[in-house]
């Protein structure tokens, strides 16, 4: 059953990782959105604001971060909290990331604990 | 394996590193000797019970303890377990942010230095999150010296604790993000903790069963995911011993499956506090405090 509060939405364009993910969240009370790049993903967010959201950097059509700003320019600086989740590795792309409002920052291969770990830390679980 | 080489090899475990195994983990030995028995071309578990037997004619007792071979002490390091993690549990962090460094920093005099003891320092995690928490802290501790000690049975370990190395993964344990970017630096493909952070953690490898007293007092102490592993009349020692190392409002940090209860008197529970221990006070000071009211 989801809880309240517990909806994520997974930007990614791999439909492979955005499964991964649904699977995981769902095991642990999430209902999962998906979108394949940052323009669905902004669409769905006017529609209906999800409680958290899982975001790829690199994505056609509009990538990560400039998702990231168009969320936070439109809707305000810190809700709902974005994680990034991504292979981008370097510290500057977790510089931008923390710059531009993400709450979080996973590095590609992740598994089952470090997504949950990462949403434990931002207070989602 | 026949029971009499479990049963030394066990007792070894036991006597010099406080492990207790049953006769359930036999897989474990035989999954973490195997890279042992291969480098001493030692063929079977029986053949490297035989072999310790035989350069031990007095047997397992104590003594060995201070004089571990080269032999037992390889297999004493490949039985133990070492998975930690970066603020491992993190509320046993906040509380010395929030809790314990402020009132050490008001109760004790300006000049008076701060130790603090990871004392299963693992591969360092724990003794690095409580610098971070440090160096985070900067601004109120002026210029309050401090001393963090990790300390760990474990050569391996310890000598990855002193490299300040982990991998991607490590990283992405327990460890928010602005740490990583504040603390860290990319090397490779692995994340290598800054001067700064390692400059404020010394290692040192140390056995718990081993006599405390050459360690000094310290503050805090952090003794977490270790004693699980040993049985009731070592914990209670070890925890004896450690009290003995401690002040009378210093604190002292169990892991989540560990505790004080039934086991010794030299701790107690902080209220409403879950793993976070106070020495208890002796009766001298009881009496102290009543005459002081
Ligand atoms: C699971 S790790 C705990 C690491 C860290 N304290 C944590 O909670 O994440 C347990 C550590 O205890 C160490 N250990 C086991 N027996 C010991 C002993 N007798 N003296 C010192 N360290 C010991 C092991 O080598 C291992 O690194």
């Amino acid at each position: 059953m989801t809880q309240p509060g517990r909806t994520c939405l997974v930007v990614d364009d791999s439909r492979v990782v955005r499964k991964v993910a649904r699977r995981i969240l769902e095991g642990h009370g999430f209902a999962v959105e998906e979108a394949e790049d940052g323009q669905v993903a902004l669409a769905t967010c006017r529609r209906q604001m999800p409680d958290s959201v899982l975001l790829d950097w690199n994505m056609p059509v509009m990538n990560g971060i400039e998702f990231l700003k168009a969320l936070r320019h439109e809707f305000g600086p810190d809700r709902p909290p974005v994680m990034f989740c991504t292979t981008e590795n370097d510290i500057s792309f977790i510089e931008q990331a923390i710059e531009h409002g993400a709450q979080e920052f996973i590095m590609k291969p992740f598994d089952e604990e470090i997504l949950l770990g990462k949403f434990a830390l931002v207070g989602l679980l | 394996m026949k029971p009499a080489s479990f049963d030394l090899i066990a007792a070894l475990l036991h006597t010099i590193s406080g492990l207790v195994i049953g006769p359930d983990k036999l897989y474990l030995l035989e999954t973490r000797l195997a890279p042992i028995m291969k480098a001493h071309k030692i063929a079977s578990l029986d053949a490297l019970a035989d072999t310790i037997r035989a350069a031990r004619p007095g047997g397992i007792t104590p003594a060995i303890m201070n004089a571990p071979s080269p032999l037992e002490v390889a297999v004493i390091e490949a039985m133990t377990t070492n998975e930690s993690f970066f603020f491992r549990d993190e509320k046993p962090f906040a509380h010395v942010r929030t809790h314990v460094l402020p009132r050490l920093l008001s109760t004790r005099p300006a000049g008076a230095k701060l130790r603090i003891w990871s004392a299963a320092a693992s591969t360092g995690q724990e003794a690095y999150s409580l610098a971070m928490i440090l160096a985070e802290q900067k601004s109120s501790l002026g210029h309050r010296s401090f001393e963090i000690l990790g300390t760990d049975i474990a050569r391996e370990q310890l000598s990855r604790a002193g490299d300040g190395l982990y991998t991607q993964f490590e990283v992405q344990r327990g460890l928010p993000m602005q740490y990583l970017v504040k603390y860290f630096k990319k090397d490779g493909t692995s994340w290598r903790i800054n001067d700064t952070i390692r400059s404020m953690v010394q290692f040192k490898l140390f056995n718990l069963l081993s006599d405390l007293r050459s360690l000094g007092q310290f503050d805090i102490v952090f003794c977490r995911n270790v004693l699980i592993y040993f049985d009731q009349p070592t914990k209670a020692r070890v925890l004896a011993a450690i009290a003995k190392q401690m002040p009378a409002d210093g604190v002292l940090y169990l892991g989540g499956a560990e505790t004080v209860l039934g086991i010794t008197d030299a701790f107690t529970s902080a209220p409403g506090e879950r793993g976070v221990y106070e020495r208890t006070p002796t009766a001298a000071a009881r009496q102290f405090a009543a005459v002081g009211r």
